[in-house]
């Protein structure tokens, strides 16, 4: 049962011809090449012509991997100088052909990918083989491994918006997730991650958010969710002094839901925000997320102290999410997938020597101890860990 | 002879001293030309240079005599020109240089300025930031924010948060953040329940304002526009009214309703309103923002239904510019 579609009287000359004119210049297009010619080439194993090609990718390969070498030193997974998106396609395909699946071909290729590659390895997919990658990996996957490489798969933007929406349709919306998404992305970021939102649910974020809020939790989040801070990096020291004293206020008399809390949280810049916490804690002597420590009943207070503390110190908060994710029995395999897979290509180094400082054990020790199968090597790939 | 000499002579006195009375009084055609030239929206240039030109001292004087609100008798014998009739004129001049400047600006430029310029004068101006906010499409909408970041270093919901203290900052802050669905899928359900939503809101009314109903709150802020059409519809069905009659009493609820759903209805008030006799200042800036900021699509029908007034009452090259607008608005509906 072949699924190959080639032409009534193929040419070998014409082929070799229209692939040799596809291969001229420093790119390919990819999408200019005939589907059928390609097949065939790799069917009959046209070896000179494979390799023309594969050079060809390899070259754009290794101009996205130059332009994608801003100083990330942060960031974990291990990325190969060269890398050929044709080849990677090839060898995911191959992992899912057949019975089973070679999860360890899935990881040790998606593993080492960057965002821009992971994209061009996608789309080199589809042309081959007329199939979104994605979907097929969510077959041929299951469990907890499958939320993960689906997740890490995707857009960053793209990404963000899944999990924004996961987080909301749930019978007891997850804020946490929402906050973190808004506070710990850029503005243009936050930006993207609404426009993927619309793309994929057909709704805006702020409103699929505030349909299933209410109430001061409702008001937060959907001014969280819709803020466009501005970027730059003034401070205005006297507006920090007034606003570190508002805030001071509205704590002091419990008041934490006051219209100005949120007004103050929601559409100041970052940097803004940080001057006004570090002159609250210069005149009251103590930080303000310590002031709002509080019930945990009070998911409204809760709300506030998550957004606060994004704000304050990103890789902290995301230290103590891994943290509570796998301390003690069983493990939140959601916070985990989450914070490695949306932070392995940002700042996870960072936050590991953080994990490793304040629990004297390297977080892949744990990870290791508390996870399985190819969840746990997927995790341990992407954590940085050398094959 | 000599009494044929002398009749002749005193007839000609007589004639010298009759037109010697009519300069004195000011020609009263001229002066009907230039009360009427600067009267108005615009002024009348052409006519103003005709009577520019005229350089006769004396003819200038019997103009002044003859244009009483214009000018008046100064204490000291001299005609003086009235201060507000420079004020008000100034402000004529300077309606087609703001339509020049305006219409040439990039529109995200233009709308970060203008919401600024709104915010700064106050509560009265805030219809503009209705406006602004509800006829823009979402991605002008964002690009009207980033451009408020490059020319004064805040976001726009930091100013208006921050500046407006009253009930209409909830509304108003949400509706400039709003990043809408622009695609047609409504759920006609949903749709339905909401209607349901506003209208329990309105009998709830005396015990709670509208602005501050979280329900009316969040269905005109985050849904998008067709849903929102489909909402006026199910609530003219549920109540037989239309949402705006039931809102007629908060002016910001009803400017929102009528730009996000009616914005026909809106723009044709707002013209109704620029061209009447007594428009203030305020009412003949929105004409200008309105021709230079929205598609002329939008004014289908506008040109026909005012052209009596808009002929009375605008002038000059400021005219030009409106006609223009609503012909290529007639034309093909769009810019």
């Amino acid at each position: 049962m072949a699924t190959l579609i080639a032409p009534d009287h193929p040419s070998a000359v014409e082929d070799a011809e229209a692939l040799q004119k596809a291969c001229k210049g420093i790119c390919i297009d990819i999408l200019q090449l005939d589907h059928a010619i390609i097949q065939k080439t790799l069917l009959n194993n046209e070896k000179d012509l494979i390799k023309k090609l594969s050079e060809k990718w390899l070259k754009r390969g290794s101009l996205e991997t130059q332009r994608e070498n801003s100083p990330k030193q942060m960031a974990t997974i291990d990325v190969p100088h060269q890398v050929s998106f044709l080849e990677d396609a090839e060898a995911l395909r191959k992992a899912c052909q057949g019975w089973g699946t070679d999860e360890k071909a899935i990881i040790s290729v998606l593993g080492h990918r960057n965002a821009a590659q992971r994209k061009q390895i996608r789309l080199a997919y589809e042309e081959l083989y007329q199939e979104d990658l994605i979907k097929r990996l969510e077959s041929e996957l299951s469990g907890d491994f499958e939320k993960a490489v689906y997740r890490w798969v995707l857009d960053p933007a793209d990404r963000d918006a899944v999990l924004a929406n996961v987080a909301i349709k749930k019978i007891s919306p997850d804020h946490h997730v929402v906050i973190e998404i808004s506070c710990t992305r850029s503005p243009e970021e936050l930006l993207a991650v609404r426009r993927a939102y619309q793309a994929r649910y057909k709704h805006s974020l702020e409103e699929d958010v505030a349909a299933h809020t209410k109430g001061d939790i409702r008001k937060l989040l959907v001014a969280l969710v819709s803020a466009f801070r501005y970027d730059g990096e003034e401070i205005n020291t006297r507006l920090a002094n007034s606003e570190a004293n508002i805030l001071h206020d509205a704590i002091k008399d419990k008041a934490f839901n006051h219209e100005e809390v949120v007004r103050i949280l929601s559409t100041r810049s970052k940097m803004q925000l940080m001057a006004t916490f570090n002159r609250y804690r210069d005149d009251q002597g103590t930080t303000i997320t310590k002031k709002l420590l509080g019930e945990s009943g009070d998911e409204f207070l809760v709300a506030l102290r998550t957004a606060v503390r994004c704000f304050n110190d990103p890789k902290k908060y995301f230290e103590k999410v891994l943290r509570n994710s796998i301390k003690g029995i069983g493990t939140d395999e959601d916070a985990l997938t989450r914070v490695i897979v949306t932070r392995a290509e940002k700042d996870l180094k960072e936050i590991k020597d953080l994990y490793h400082k304040r629990n004297s054990m390297p977080l892949e020790q744990v990870v290791a101890k508390d996870t399985s199968g190819d969840y746990k090597a997927f995790l341990l790939t992407l954590l940085g860990k050398e094959d | 002879m000599a009494p044929f000499l002398l009749i002749a002579l005193l007839l000609v006195y007589l004639f010298t001293l009759n037109s010697f009375k009519a300069k004195k009084m000011g020609h009263p055609a001229e002066v009907e030309v230039l009360s009427k030239a600067l009267s108005g929206i615009g002024v009348d240039e052409k006519s103003l240079v005709s009577i520019l030109t005229k350089s006769h001292h004396e003819h200038k004087r019997s103009i002044r005599r003859g244009c009483s609100q214009f000018f008046f008798e100064d204490e000291r014998q001299f005609e003086r020109w009235n201060d507000d009739a420079i004020k008000t004129l100034k402000g004529e001049f300077k309606r087609f240089k703001d339509a020049v400047v305006l219409s040439l600006m990039h529109p995200w430029e233009r709308d970060a300025r203008l919401l600024k310029k709104a915010l700064k004068k106050g509560p009265q101006q805030y219809g503009v930031i209705v406006e602004i906010a509800c006829t823009r499409s979402s991605e002008q909408l964002l690009g009207a924010r980033k451009a408020y970041h490059s020319l004064f270093e805040r976001s726009i919901e930091e100013d208006l948060a921050a500046h407006i203290k009253g009930s209409e900052r909830k509304l108003l802050v949400a509706l400039v953040s709003a990043y809408r669905y622009e695609g047609p899928k409504v759920k006609e359900d949903t749709a339905k329940s909401e209607a349901k939503a506003l209208l329990n809101a309105i009998k709830n009314a005396d015990k709670r304002r509208l602005i501050e109903d979280e329900e009316v709150i969040r269905i005109l802020t985050t849904r998008s526009k067709p849903h929102l059409k489909e909402v006026y519809e199910q609530y003219k069905k549920i109540s037989g009214k239309s949402i705006t009659e039931d809102f007629e009493a908060e002016l910001f609820l009803k400017e929102t309703i009528e730009c996000l759903c009616t914005p026909h209805t809106y723009f044709t008030k707002v013209f109704d309103t620029a061209l009447r006799v007594d428009a203030n200042e305020d009412a003949k800036k929105a004409l200008t923002r309105l021709i230079t900021t929205q598609e002329a699509g939008n004014f289908k029908g506008v040109s026909a239904k005012f052209a009596h007034k808009i002929e009375e009452r605008v002038k000059g090259a400021y005219k030009d510019v409106l006609l223009g607008v609503l012909a290529r608005g007639e034309m093909n509906g769009q810019v």
